[in-house]
């Protein structure tokens, strides 16, 4: 089992953010795609857990505009990631409302700030399933 | 695995705390212990009967440790179970397996919340979630609009048939002289509205209010020799999916499709006998999925059943006839309000709004972003 005394899942996580890379877990006992990442995997319980990294395709399986202050909105969404597991995000590159269910969307890394540490975000990847 | 027994159990207090916009400096447990006084003189029992306690309190961390003190309790029994919204309909099942056991014999369940007075944000700062926080949902709102977003990507629900719901919360709510709205409310305006978190306006949203209640709950024996007529528990099914949003794995289903069945399986009673529905209205879309993951209609279908003012009064089925967390009040975690209209509907005290011959009504609580589902089948002595 991985200890969690040097590095944890979401540390993992963030040093392939840096690199350009969106990574998640496949539970190897029974190949299911495993997201958020942990320790243990959920139903299995195994802790044979294998880090991969995904070709950063995937499919708005839902989407919200949310409105801000001074007439702000900003895309809130799930995306379905071709290898089998699901996140919010937000796409980017196009206005809010036209991000639609179906739209295929590309992964990108965002450099994140003080206070953030870099994370995922989606751009139109051209097409709609 | 054992199961609770029907009508062993029955809802003898109930009352809410002031509801609103409370006094400046007044505590949640100041609105838990009012309730509770209140639900105490609804049945005729003393304070020193209570030996069961139940209480879940987003503003106060160790909710059953506080009320205790507040009232100088030492209960037999207590359980600070804190699954959102639906926490009091949980509460209900544990008291009912707790009596039934000999754990205690008279259960307090209390809630009480000043989000109004202190503001959302400091009656529950959001928790830094990574793989949520950085795009900025609006939740619970963002949440449940997704939810919304996917039913009308799926059946074809539309904006229309959610304000819908709004509409006949607020014709409700006009016959309930408790209810925080006291203005007539039509589609366009819920359409026109400010949004909120597409596809909702603040009218697709439940209110921010201050208050509570409590409800005290005995054996059915006991209950007999009390003042009021027992409301008993016929039935209740409790079920958890997930606790973010990003994690529930079917957004047009919710855990209510399991916690339902339970409940009916317990009570032994069919859809059709159920004269009312209190159905925890968060957001529009809430009661439209509860419709359909509690077998009321086909899945996709919510949409069309609440449509023609068919939920309001007058209408083929009597929901929320409160008006609801939309137009009556919605302190945070609305649940044991939804329980209570459901108890006075059982004993016939809704003036009003009333709905006919209640034997037999359902309450359905939903915490968290659509996380737990919580289901509670009311009956009246006939139903026994």
């Amino acid at each position: 089992m991985q200890s969690l005394m040097e590095k944890s899942p979401l540390g993992i996580f963030i040093e392939h953010i840096k690199k350009g890379e969106l990574a998640y877990q496949v539970c190897t006992d029974d190949n299911t795609p495993v997201f958020f990442p942990r320790v243990v995997a959920p139903r299995t319980g195994s802790t044979n857990l294998e880090w991969r990294v995904s070709k950063g395709l995937g499919t708005v399986y839902t989407t919200t505009v949310v409105c801000g202050k001074e007439n702000a909105k900003w895309n809130v969404a799930m995306i379905d990631l071709d290898e089998g597991f699901r996140m919010m995000s937000r796409v980017e590159d196009i206005d809010p409302m036209e991000v639609k269910i179906g739209m295929r969307v590309k992964f990108r890394a965002h450099p994140g700030d003080e206070k953030q540490p870099p994370y995922h975000v989606f751009v139109p990847a051209g097409g709609a399933k | 695995m054992s199961h609770l027994k029907r009508g062993s159990v029955a809802v003898v207090g109930a009352a809410e705390s002031d509801l609103g916009k409370v006094a400046e400096h007044t505590s949640p447990l100041d609105l838990m212990a009012q309730a509770t006084r209140r639900a105490l003189d609804d049945c005729g029992l003393k304070m020193s009967d209570i030996d069961g306690l139940f209480a879940a309190v987003g503003q106060v961390r160790l909710s059953p440790l506080a009320l205790a003190e507040y009232l100088r309790l030492k209960p037999n029994y207590f359980d600070g179970t804190i699954i959102g919204g639906s926490s009091f309909m949980a509460h209900i099942a544990h008291a009912q397996a707790a009596i039934e056991a000999g754990l205690c014999e008279v259960a307090l369940i209390a809630y009480g919340s000043t989000q109004k007075t202190v503001s959302r944000t400091a009656a529950g700062r959001p928790e830094y979630n990574y793989y949520e926080t950085p795009f900025k949902p609006f939740l619970p709102a963002s949440a449940y609009a997704m939810a919304a977003a996917r039913h009308m990507h799926e059946f074809g629900t539309t904006r229309e048939q959610l304000a819908e719901v709004a509409v006949a919360a607020r014709q409700w709510a006009l016959l309930n002289p408790k209810a925080w709205e006291k203005e007539p409310l039509s589609i366009e305006q819920v359409l026109n509205a400010r949004m909120v978190s597409y596809p909702f306006t603040v009218r697709d949203c439940c209110l921010v209010t201050d208050g509570g209640g409590a409800i005290i709950l005995t054996s059915a024996a006991r209950a007999k020799t009390l003042k009021k007529k027992p409301v008993y528990v016929l039935g209740t099914g409790e079920a958890i999916g997930h606790a973010t949003i990003s994690n529930m794995e079917n957004f047009v289903v919710t855990a209510a499709a399991e916690s339902g069945p339970k409940a009916f399986k317990m009570a032994g009673v069919k859809h059709a006998d159920v004269r009312m529905l209190s159905l925890y209205d968060a957001f529009t879309i809430t009661p439209i999925l509860f419709l359909e993951d509690l077998g009321f209609c086909p899945k996709g279908e919510g949409g069309r059943f609440v449509s023609g003012g068919d939920i309001a009064p007058g209408g083929k089925v009597a929901v929320n006839t409160s008006g609801g967390g939309l137009s009556y009040n919605h302190p945070g975690m609305y649940g044991l309000l939804v329980l209570i209209e459901a108890i006075r509907q059982v004993r016939g005290e809704c003036d009003k709004r009333q709905v006919k011959n209640c034997d037999i009504a359902l309450a359905h609580g939903n915490g968290g972003v659509l996380s737990s589902q919580c289901t509670v089948i009311f009956g009246s002595e006939n139903t026994l």
